[in-house]
C-alpha cells in the first residue's frame, strides 16, 4: 500500500504536552565534575555514605568517557549524533523549599502544570485512590496519600526522603540490580541521579491502591536521572505506574533514569510505563533521548515481576526492562506496545535471565511503525544452567504503517540447560489495504480502521495495565494516531 | 427511480480490461442474481460497486439513488446504504465483533442524522440479529473473523448485513465453500433480510443457492457483459446446459 494521506498525517500529529511551565529553577552549571557532584548532594542535603557513593559511580564514568569510542554503546539499531555530556546542567529544581511539607507550599503554577497533564494532585486524585509522587525536573513536588500508605507499613516517597529516612534500606538495595558498573547510562545515573520513587511494601502486605510516579522535565538545557527503587518484601505485592511528558523543545534533552526492582520470596511486582516523552518535530528536530535502565529480580522463591511498557514518545528510546530470575518458581513477564512515527527510533526489548529451577518467563512485544520511524525489538533469553526446566514463551510482531518505516527483530537465546523449553514466534505485518478496505466497507472512516486495527494488534499488551490506566492508554494510542493537526 | 443504475461501466486492473460495458437496473424489494463462469467479471463488478482502490473505473457511470456512487469514498458508499458481504471476509485480530460493529453502527447512524444506540438498546439489537440469523452467540464476543471456519465467516457477514441494514446487499460468491446446512442457514438468513426497501445483488457460480433464494431476475455475465437475463428458469437452464452454449450464442466460442 502506498502512504495515504492520512498515515502520512499520523507522522506530523501534533504532541499535546508540549507546553513549557514558567518557574523560578536553581539550575547547576553545564558540565560533569567533582565539584557538581558535591553541587548536586550538597543541594539534596545528603549523607556523606551517598555522597562517597556518587563520587565512586562519577570516577567509573569518567573512566568511561576518556575511553568513550570503545565504551559507547553503540549496538543498539539507533542513529544519533554523539551527545556532549559537558553541554547538560545535570541539576535543576523548581525555586522555593528543597522539599514540600504539604500541597500547599508547591508552586500553583507546578500545580497547575501537573493538572493541564491530567495529573491533580489533589481531591481528584485521591477521589480515583491513586497514590502519586510528581517529579518535576529534578524534585519531587509533591507525594499524594502518604499517611493513608504508612497504615498499611507502606514506603512511597521521594528518593531523597529514603536516603534521609531509610538509610537501610536504601544502603542495602540501592545499586543491588543495576549495579553502576553496569553500562554507561546506568554509571552516569549513579553519579547525578535526582529523585525518583522509593517503595517499599512489608511482608504480607497487598497494596491498596496504584502507586504512580510522574514525571516532566521541564527546564531547559538539562537532563533527567531520575533513580527508582521498589522493593516487595516477602509475600506482598505492589502495582506501580509511570508516566512521563516533556515540552517541546529544538535542543535534545537527555533522560537516563535507572529503575531496580526486588521482589522477594513469593511477592510480586507489577510495574507499568507510559512513556511519552517530546519526540521531536515532523523533521525530527529536538526530542527526548531516553536511555533506561531498568531490572528487576526474583530474589525469592514464587516471585514474580511483571513489565508492562506503553512506549510512544521520545526521539530515541533504548531500553529493555528485565528480569532476574533467581528464585525457583519464580516469573517474569515483559508486555510491551512500541509505536514510533516522525523521525522516532526506538530499540526496545527485554533480558529474563533464568537461574532458578522452574522459572517461567513470557513475553509479548508488539511493534507499530510510522512515517519514518525506525522500530526494533531486541530481547535476551537466557536460560543458566543451574534453570532446570526454565521455561520461556516469546512474541513479537511487528506492523508497518505505510512503506517509509522499518521494523527489526533481534532475539537472542543463550540456552545452557538441556530442559529448557524456549518457544520464540515472531511477525511482521503490513497494515493490511484489505483490513482498512473491510472495515471501511462497514461505514469506518479510514482513520478509524487503523484505530480499530492498531487497538486490536496491542490488545493483549494493553489488557495488563491496571484498569484506571488501560482507558488512558487507549486515548493515548488513539491521540497518537490521531490525523487532525491541532 | 431505480436504486441502481450501472450504465456502460468499464473497469480494468493494472492493465487488464475485466468489465467491458456492464448495464444493469436494480430496484428497491428486487433480489437480482449474477452468474456466470469463472473470471467472467462477476466479482471485479462487486468490488468497483464497493470502490475497492485497485480497479479503475475507464467508463460508464453509476447511480446509487439517484447520486455518483463512484465518486464516493468506500466508508460513504457504505454509509449511504450499500453493503459488500465479502467472499473472503479478513480478519481483524483484536478487534472484538461487537465493538466493530458498535463503531460501524454509529458512523452509519450518524450519516443518518441519528444519535447512537445506548449500550443496552445495542446489545439487545445484537442479540436480536444473531437469533434472526442463527448466529452461534459466542461469535460475537470474538475478534471479527478471527480463526472462524469458512461457514462462521459466512454467516458472519450476513449476521453485519442484518446489524447494519443496508439498502443494497451485494453478496460475493457468499456461497462459495459452504455444505449444504452452512448455505442453507445463509439463504434462510437472506430471506428473513428481504424487504420492499432493500434490493439483493447475487453474485454465485451455482444455480444450488438460488434454490433456497429465489431471485426475481437472473443475469448471465461472460467476458465483463451481462449477456442475457431473464427469470429464475434462466438458472435452471443454465445448471442443465452449462455456460457454453450461452458463450456459443454470443459469439465468444468456448
Amino acid at each position: 500500500m502506498s502512504d495515504t494521506a492520512y498515515l502520512q498525517q499520523i507522522a506530523q500529529s501534533d504532541y499535546k504536552y508540549g507546553f513549557e511551565t514558567d518557574i523560578e529553577v536553581e539550575k547547576a552549571p553545564p558540565g560533569l565534575s567533582e565539584e557538581v557532584i558535591h553541587y548536586i548532594s550538597d543541594r539534596r542535603g545528603e549523607p556523606d555514605w551517598m555522597r562517597e557513593w556518587r563520587l565512586r559511580a562519577f570516577r567509573y564514568f569518567m573512566s568511561l568517557l576518556e575511553r568513550y569510542e570503545e565504551t559507547y554503546p553503540r549496538w543498539a539499531h539507533l542513529k544519533y549524533p554523539d551527545i556532549d555530556f559537558q553541554a547538560i546542567s545535570y541539576y535543576a529544581a523548581p525555586q522555593r523549599k528543597p522539599r514540600y511539607k504539604s500541597l500547599d507550599e508547591v508552586d500553583p503554577k507546578i500545580l497547575e502544570t501537573f493538572r493541564k497533564l491530567g495529573i491533580p494532585l489533589d481531591e481528584q486524585m485521591r477521589l480515583a485512590g491513586v497514590a502519586v509522587d510528581a517529579v518535576m525536573d529534578s524534585v519531587s513536588v509533591a507525594t499524594t496519600f502518604k499517611e493513608e500508605l504508612a497504615k498499611h507499613g507502606i514506603i512511597f516517597c521521594s528518593m531523597g526522603e529514603a536516603i534521609e529516612n531509610y538509610p537501610e534500606l536504601v544502603k542495602k538495595y540501592l545499586g543491588s540490580v543495576v549495579p553502576y558498573t553496569d553500562n554507561f547510562f546506568a554509571a552516569l545515573n549513579s553519579a547525578v541521579f535526582s529523585d525518583g520513587s522509593f517503595v517499599y511494601v512489608p511482608k504480607g502486605v497487598r497494596c491498596p491502591m496504584e502507586l504512580s510516579t510522574y514525571f516532566r522535565i521541564n527546564t531547559a538545557g538539562t537532563g533527567q536521572f531520575e533513580r527508582t527503587l521498589i522493593i516487595a518484601d516477602e509475600g506482598s505485592y505492589v502495582s506501580y505506574l509511570e508516566g512521563c511528558t516533556a515540552p517541546m523543545r529544538d535542543e535534545h534533552q537527555l533522560h537516563a533514569a535507572v529503575v531496580e526492582l526486588i521482589a522477594l520470596k513469593d511477592a510480586e511486582i507489577k510495574y507499568s510505563t507510559v512513556q511519552n516523552w517530546y519526540p521531536g518535530d515532523a523533521e525530527g528536530k529536538g526530542g527526548v533521548y531516553n536511555f533506561v535502565t531498568k531490572r528487576g529480580i526474583c530474589l525469592g522463591e514464587n516471585s514474580k515481576i511483571s513489565w508492562t511498557q506503553l512506549e510512544t514518545g521520545s526521539a530515541i528510546t533504548w531500553k529493555y526492562p528485565s528480569v532476574i530470575l533467581k528464585g525457583d518458581n519464580s516469573v517474569g513477564e515483559f508486555y510491551s506496545v512500541a509505536f514510533t512515527k516522525g523521525y522516532q527510533q526506538a530499540d526496545t526489548g527485554t533480558k529474563m535471565i533464568h537461574l532458578g529451577r522452574n522459572t517461567r518467563s513470557t513475553i509479548i512485544s508488539k511493534g507499530i511503525a510510522a512515517g519514518y520511524s525506525n522500530n526494533s525489538y531486541r530481547g535476551l533469553v537466557k536460560v543458566a544452567r543451574t534453570a532446570d526446566n526454565a521455561r520461556n514463551f516469546s512474541q513479537c510482531d511487528s506492523m508497518l504503517l505505510g512503506d517509509k518505516c522499518g521494523a527489526h527483530t533481534f532475539p537472542y537465546l543463550e540456552i545452557e540447560n538441556p530442559t529448557a523449553q524456549v518457544e520464540h514466534e515472531a511477525t511482521t505485518s503490513k497494515i493490511g489495504e484489505d483490513q482498512i478496505f473491510y472495515c471501511q466497507q462497514r461505514g469506518l472512516s479510514e482513520e478509524t480502521a487503523i484505530k480499530l486495527i492498531v487497538n486490536g494488534f496491542c490488545k493483549e499488551v494493553l489488557a495488563q495495565l491496571p484498569m484506571e490506566f488501560a482507558m488512558e492508554a487507549q486515548k493515548l494510542l488513539a491521540i497518537e494516531l490521531e490525523g487532525s493537526v491541532g | 427511480m431505480a436504486l441502481l443504475e450501472i450504465r456502460n461501466l468499464h473497469a480494468r486492473v493494472e492493465e487488464k480490461e475485466i468489465l467491458k460495458g456492464v448495464n444493469l437496473t436494480v430496484n428497491a424489494g428486487e433480489v437480482h442474481a449474477i452468474m456466470g463462469p469463472n473470471g467472467s467479471g462477476k466479482s471485479t463488478l462487486a468490488s468497483v460497486l464497493a470502490g475497492r482502490e485497485d480497479y479503475e473505473v475507464t467508463e460508464g457511470e453509476v447511480l446509487y439513488d439517484g447520486k455518483n456512487l463512484l465518486e464516493m469514498e468506500p466508508d460513504e458508499r457504505a454509509r449511504e446504504g450499500v453493503f459488500l458481504a465479502f467472499q473472503y471476509p479478513v480478519e481483524l485480530p483484536g478487534v472484538n465483533m461487537a465493538t466493530f460493529l458498535r463503531e460501524a453502527l454509529k458512523a452509519i447512524r450518524e450519516h443518518r442524522g441519528l444519535p447512537p444506540l445506548s449500550p443496552a438498546e445495542f446489545m439487545k439489537l445484537l442479540k436480536e440479529k444473531a437469533a434472526l440469523v442463527g448466529l452461534d452467540p459466542s461469535l460475537k464476543q470474538r475478534s471479527v473473523n478471527e480463526g472462524f471456519s469458512g461457514g462462521e465467516k459466512k454467516r458472519s457477514e450476513i449476521f453485519q448485513l442484518a446489524m447494519l441494514e443496508p439498502r443494497l446487499a451485494i453478496l460475493d460468491e457468499t456461497d462459495s465453500g459452504l455444505d449444504i446446512d452452512a448455505l442453507r442457514a445463509v439463504a434462510d438468513g437472506v430471506n428473513k433480510l428481504r424487504s420492499p426497501d432493500r434490493a439483493f445483488v447475487i453474485i454465485t457460480h451455482y444455480q444450488r443457492l438460488l434454490n433456497y433464494i429465489v431471485p426475481d431476475y437472473v443475469h448471465v455475465m461472460v467476458d465483463g457483459r451481462i449477456v442475457r437475463s431473464g427469470d429464475k428458469s434462466l438458472a435452471l437452464e443454465l445448471e442443465e446446459k452449462g455456460y457454453d452454449w450461452i458463450k456459443e450464442e454470443v459469439g465468444l466460442v468456448a
